[in-house]
Formats: structure tokens, sequence, C-alpha cells
């Protein structure tokens, strides 16, 4: 679904859960890293990608949230210029064509893949020289990589002798070393402990700081709410909100949480007729509704007047999976959740 | 602040160049290019089938001529004998050649073989009772029933006992023994048809192995498909010029330790330092013609099996191609040779063979010009389809693994 800029600007904070998409758009004065319109990918005769629309802002973290097989990863490649799209444009860094500015871009593919033979300072200076970073910088910048992340133990050893988790340390780092002005990391938290998540989201927000723009698909949503600016739903091939997280929580009305001492009076008729009705063994009750459209005094008061005993009050804002159950759909939802990593990451 | 990056934009080139480092280290100090160094064994076994199939061919459209010089009643009577004899005998004879005394007297034999250079390959003197055979060591004794029988039959028409032969071999110059540069031609061609699909079957696995390493999305991020094909092309080619350095040194110096040399060997009628050259050329572009089409190949297919059954039909083929161009040294000059010169798979192998048989270099350079226009062109396809091919969206590439599904994505079709 293709989404306007000035639709979405003009649209502003409504909720609206299931209407039209807003557009993504950068804060003014912010420049482009990344601005895809329309991009269409088929494969022998399935759309694996509908109508994309993206404009990611320089220096930010944009996260491009999805379950398996919304189209992330071919999205990000057509990004990249690993496939052409079939229909639609991009303009990464500036270039219409991405290997132009392959210098300035890391990407770390969501199949991880090293040479096994390589040892690691070599895999590094490797990857490096296919980015135009002379082979003899790369393997210094490699060491050095390596040792600020506490594998220097490991420069010589090779790809296959390490674990899993280490290669993959050792591949992050591998698209960082010629320092790129874009990085894209296609589900970099799949694979790493708790502990090494933690160290890779403290990496990415250094990248942010220093004013490389860091992109990230993902199917795990703390990750998108902890770390990014502005994310990208992304679900059947189509992007039904692209925008600042804080707009995507905006989309869903704030869920009223009330426990009163009575369970029934005249000020029942205050609450919205969808409330849901819990009640405690020891008689008090709790309800549960999106907030009104009049706001929260006029409810307040009924409570009051009505003598309800109100015993606890709170408004909590919706969280990210909320909005994204709210955007992309309860289908998307169960599909993003039925991963058990993602059970890991929230 | 955006913090610059420290280095530029690399070329197709420069990043096939990186690609093509990276695999020829990989490769050189690989357990496969072990197998690579002793693949000629394998030559010899396959080069000996190659010579049982060639020996019907220089058994008829390539039997040696055979001069006459005697007193014309003498050659007339040998000519006369010879036809008679060959109806029966279907092609197994010599074709006997009447040669003109020379103008000056006396002259030798060895001197009028020399003189006829490329008419004849042995000389017959003396007289149907006591024929003289003069040529090349082991041309000679081949030659020596035929000639006994075509002797008798000169004296007689129902011989009852066959005159004997005097055999007088020589050395005989270089370019001037035909069934040895046959055998020079043959053996340039087994090999060079062996190294090309060696190291055609190394360009493909070395790929494959990438796809299933996931290495491949890595190189198709950084630089264009075309480098990523180029590289791996190279790379090969620079690993086969280390093998043939490799087995160029060894048979030097088993030669040399055998108190051999070249000159011991059949000469190529180009001289052996341009042989050897266009060997190297000529391998270079039979490499790079079938490398695109295997590398094309590889890029269709995510396991092994797929790139079997992809790969089948093609090996098939080539070795076709090599049959019709072993064939070809048989038929110098026909349609069958002209046709294996042109078609660009065949072209380098009949080329190197023509090479062997005949002299100058103007056909060679026509040929390079020809067979380097369908690199480019094979190259240039092979990149394109590879780089539609080599990445589609999913795990390895979207390939299912079926060779129905890899036979589809050749054809184009879902």
């Amino acid at each position: 679904m293709k989404m306007d800029l000035g639709n979405w600007q003009a649209a502003g904070n409504a909720p609206d859960s299931h209407g039209a998409a807003p557009a993504s758009g950068p804060a003014p004065g912010r420049a482009l890293a990344i601005e895809a319109r329309g991009l269409v990918k088929r494969f022998d005769g399935f759309t694996a990608v509908d109508g994309v629309d993206l404009s990611v802002p320089e220096g930010a973290i944009y996260g491009v949230l999805g379950p398996n097989g919304a189209g992330k990863t071919t999205t990000l490649r057509m990004l990249l210029g690993i496939i052409d799209p079939d229909a639609g444009v991009r303009r990464i860094l500036g270039a219409e064509r991405p290997h132009d500015v392959a210098h300035a871009i890391g990407y770390l593919p969501e199949e991880r893949g090293l040479y096994p033979a390589m040892k690691a300072h070599e895999a590094i200076a490797f990857v490096g020289a296919l980015r135009g970073l002379p082979r003899a910088e790369g393997q210094r910048r490699g060491r050095r990589l390596l040792e600020e992340h506490g594998l220097g133990y490991a420069a010589d050893r090779q790809i296959r002798q390490m674990s899993k988790g280490m290669a993959q340390q050792v591949q992050i780092l591998a698209c960082l070393v010629h320092e790129p002005r874009l990085v894209i990391f296609d589900e970099p938290f799949s694979g790493l402990d708790a502990l090494n998540q933690g160290k890779l989201e403290k990496m990415m927000r250094g990248l942010a700081e220093r004013g490389t723009t860091v992109i990230f698909s993902t199917h795990v949503i703390a990750h998108a709410e902890r770390l990014c600016d502005q994310i990208a739903i992304i679900a059947g091939g189509k992007v039904p909100f692209a925008g600042p997280v804080d707009l995507a929580r905006d989309r869903i009305r704030p869920q009223v949480r009330l426990e009163t001492r009575a369970a029934e009076g005249p000020w029942r008729t205050a609450l919205p007729a969808a409330a849901r009705h819990d009640r405690k063994l020891d008689g008090s009750s709790f309800f549960y509704f999106p907030l009104p459209d009049s706001g929260i005094e006029p409810l307040l008061r009924a409570l009051i007047q009505g003598e309800a005993g109100i015993l606890s009050l709170s408004i909590e804002r919706a969280g990210l999976h909320d909005a994204f159950v709210a955007i992309a759909g309860e289908a998307a939802a169960r599909a993003l959740e039925a991963n058990p990593q993602e059970e890991q990451g929230r | 602040m955006t913090p610059p990056s420290s280095q530029g934009r690399l070329s197709t080139l420069q990043a096939a160049l990186v690609v093509a480092r990276r695999d020829f280290h990989a490769v050189l100090f690989s357990r496969s290019f072990l197998a690579f160094l002793i693949g000629p064994l394998f030559m010899l076994a396959v080069s000996a089938l190659a010579s049982s199939v060639g020996q019907q061919v220089e058994q008829t459209a390539g039997r040696p001529r055979l001069g006459v010089l005697m007193a014309p009643a003498d050659t007339a009577a040998m000519t006369g004998a010879a036809r008679r004899i060959d109806r029966d005998l279907a092609g197994m004879l010599p074709d006997l050649v009447p040669v003109a005394p020379p103008a000056r007297d006396p002259a030798s034999p060895q001197t009028v073989l020399v003189a006829q250079h490329g008419a004849i390959d042995a000389l017959l003197t003396g007289t149907p009772e006591r024929p003289v055979l003069t040529g090349a060591s082991g041309l000679v004794e081949s030659l020596e029933g035929p000639v006994r029988l075509i002797a008798g039959a000169a004296r007689e028409p129902s011989p009852r006992a066959l005159p004997p032969v005097t055999l007088a071999p020589v050395t005989v110059p270089a370019g001037l023994d035909k069934v040895g540069r046959m055998r020079t031609a043959q053996l340039g061609q087994t090999v060079l048809f062996l190294l090309t699909m060696l190291l055609a079957g190394m360009v493909l696995s070395n790929l494959v192995e990438e796809k299933a390493n996931k290495i491949i999305e890595i190189l198709a991020a950084a630089v264009p498909m075309d480098a990523v094909f180029l590289g791996k092309l190279f790379a090969m080619l620079a690993v086969s010029f280390v093998g043939i350095a490799v087995w160029g040194i060894a048979a030097g110096s088993v030669l040399v330790i055998g108190g051999h040399s070249l000159a011991d060997l059949p000469a190529p009628a180009v001289g052996w330092p341009l042989f050897l050259l266009l060997g190297v050329v000529y391998f270079a572009m039979a490499y790079l013609l079938l490398g695109a089409v295997f590398l094309t190949i590889g890029s269709m297919a995510s396991t092994v099996r797929e790139v079997q059954t992809l790969s089948m039909p093609v090996t098939m083929l080539q070795l076709l191609v090599f049959f019709f161009a072993t064939y070809a040294v048989g038929a110098p000059h026909s349609w069958s040779a002209r046709a294996a010169e042109v078609l660009p798979f065949s072209s380098p192998f009949t080329m190197l063979a023509r090479a062997a048989m005949e002299p100058g270099l103007t056909p060679h350079l026509l040929a390079l010009g020809w067979q380097g226009l369908w690199v480019a062109l094979f190259v240039r396809f092979g990149a394109q389809l590879f780089r539609r091919r080599v990445m589609k969206s999913g795990p390895a590439g979207g390939g299912n693994g079926k060779p129905r599904a890899g036979l589809a994505r050749l054809f184009g079709r879902t």
C-alpha cells in the first residue's frame, strides 16, 4: 500500500486502527538516507512486496517490523541492490543505484555466512575489501574491532572453529569495518543470547549517536520498541504503517484500568458497554476499556457521584505490540508471536 | 554528524579482483587443488580412449601419402596395383603419389622427402622387385606390409611371394611427420578438454559451496553480480595457470632427467613455442566459455543434487563437442573440420589441433578474435542470468532443491 507524505502529516495523531495507512516522512530538515516509493517484487507469480514506501531519515534507528514471510528481507535486498524491484524507485544515500554507494553501506544478512576457513580478522578485512577498504587497513581495523569487543583472543581463529554466536559477532563487526554511513541489519538479534542482544542494542545506539543511519528488520517488537525512532510495519508485502513509534502507539486509544469497591450502580452507565469486567474474591471489581472520546474527567465525575468506591484508576498508553495488532491485524500479530524468539525478546 | 566513509566505490574490475584474490587463495590451499594437480593421471586414461576413437579416423581420412620415385613404368605399375588392391582393402593402404624426379641429379631420397614437404609423408624408390622405403622412423615400419603387398601386385596379378622392402628410417624435420603431428594434435585436444572440464567443475562446486555458506548474499550486497561472476572465472583461470606451470615444470624435469627434449616428441607444425602459447590461449578461451555456462548453472542451483542434474546435459554436450573436434582432426579441410573450427565450443580444441597439423598463424588470430567475441557474449549473458537467478527471496536463494524446479528456473518457467 502506498503512503502519501502529505496525507500522513495531515492525519496527525488521529486514532484509526484499520483506516488508511499514514505515510512515513522525515522530520523537517532531516535528509533521507533511504527513500523508496512503490517498491514491488514478484517471484514466480507471487507478489512478495507490494508497493512499499519507506523514508528513513539520516542518523535514525529505523525498524522494519513484521512476521516471517512478510516481505522484510525482500524489501531490504531491494534497497541494497541485491535484487532489483519489478516496479518502484529507490534512492539510497542519494544514489539511485545502491552499488554506487556500496562503500558507505554495511549489511548483515539474515542468513549469516562467512568463509569457514578464514580467520576472524581476515574475514572482517575481506568484507571491508568488498566495500573498498584496502586489505591491510581492513586487517588492522579487524584486529582492533575484535579487541574492542572482547574477541581479540579469537582474531586468528578460523570461523569454523567458532561458535555460531561468536561467528555472528564477527560478521556484525565485519559489516562495520569500513565505517559505513548506513548500516542495514536483517534480523540482527536472532541467534544471539540475551547478553549479546544487549551489547548489540548498545552498539546500534552508539552508531546512531555518531550519525550513522541504522535500519534493521525484526519480528521482535521489544527490540523495535526499545531502539527505534521510527518503524515500518510490514505484513503481506504491504506497509500499513510507517512513521514514529509514538505515532504507532497513538493509533489505538489508551486503556483505562479501573478498580472499584462496588460492582453495580448507576455509575455503570458512564462506562463503555464493551468494558471488560472481572470480579475479585474480596468482592471488588476490575474494569478495562478504551479511554472514552470525552476524556477521563466526565468519567471520574460520574464514578464519584455514583459512589462507585474507586480503589484505583490508571490510564495505560498502548504498547507497540497492541499497536501492531491494531495496525497489522490479528493474523499478522499471531504470525509474529508464532516465533518463539519473539517471546524471548519480549 | 555523518562520518565520512574512508574509501571510494570499487569499479567492477576492482571488485572482481577482490573476489578473485579470495577464491584464488582459498582454492590454492584446498584439498580440491591437490585433486586438480593429480588430475593429469586421469587424463592419460581418457587420452587412450580418445586415441582409439581417433584411430579409425587416422586410418581413413588421415592415411599417409607415399611418394613414388621409380622409373615411369614401375611407378605406373605400383600406382595401378595400389588402386586394384585398395578396392578390397577399403582404405588400409597409403595414398600413392607419383613424384617427379628432381631436376638436379643426384638427389638422395631424404632430400626429395624434404623438398616435397607437406605433399608426402614417406618416399618409395628402387623397383617393385626391390623397393626402398624412406621416411620417419615408426612410419616406415607401419608402411612395410602395405608396400610389400603393392609391390607384389605390381609384379604379377596374383603374387606367390612378396618382395622384401628395404627400410630407410630418417630423421624427419619438424612438421613433416603427419602421424606424429596428429598424435600431438589429439594429445593437445585431450589435455585441453580435461583441464577445461575439471576447472568448470571446480568453479561450479565453489559457487554451490558459497551459496550453501550464505556468503553469496554478502558478495551480492557489496559488489555488482557481474564482478562476482568475473572474479570467480578469473580466480579459476589463475588457479589453472598455476597447475599448468607445476605440470610443465614436472614434465620438463622428467624430460631433462631422462636426457630428452621436446625435439624428441612429434613436433607440431607451428613449432613448440607457438604451439604451447596457443595451447594456453585456447585453453583460456575454452575455459571461459564453459566456465560461464557452468557458473550460470550454479547460480540457478541451490543443492549439489540440483547442480548435478543441471550440469549433466552440458557435460554430455561438451563431450560430444570434444569428439566432434577429435573427428575433425582426421578430416582436415572438410566441411566438418570447418564447422568444428567455427562452432564456439569446439573451436579452441579444433584450432589447437590445427596448430599441431598445419603451419600458419593467421587462422589462429582470426579464430582467437572469433572466440573472444563469443567469450564476451557468454560472460555478459551468463553474468546477467547469474544476477537475476542467484539471489531470490527466502533461504538459499529460493531454491526448493527439486531438480524439476531447477530446470524450470533454467528455462525461466514457473
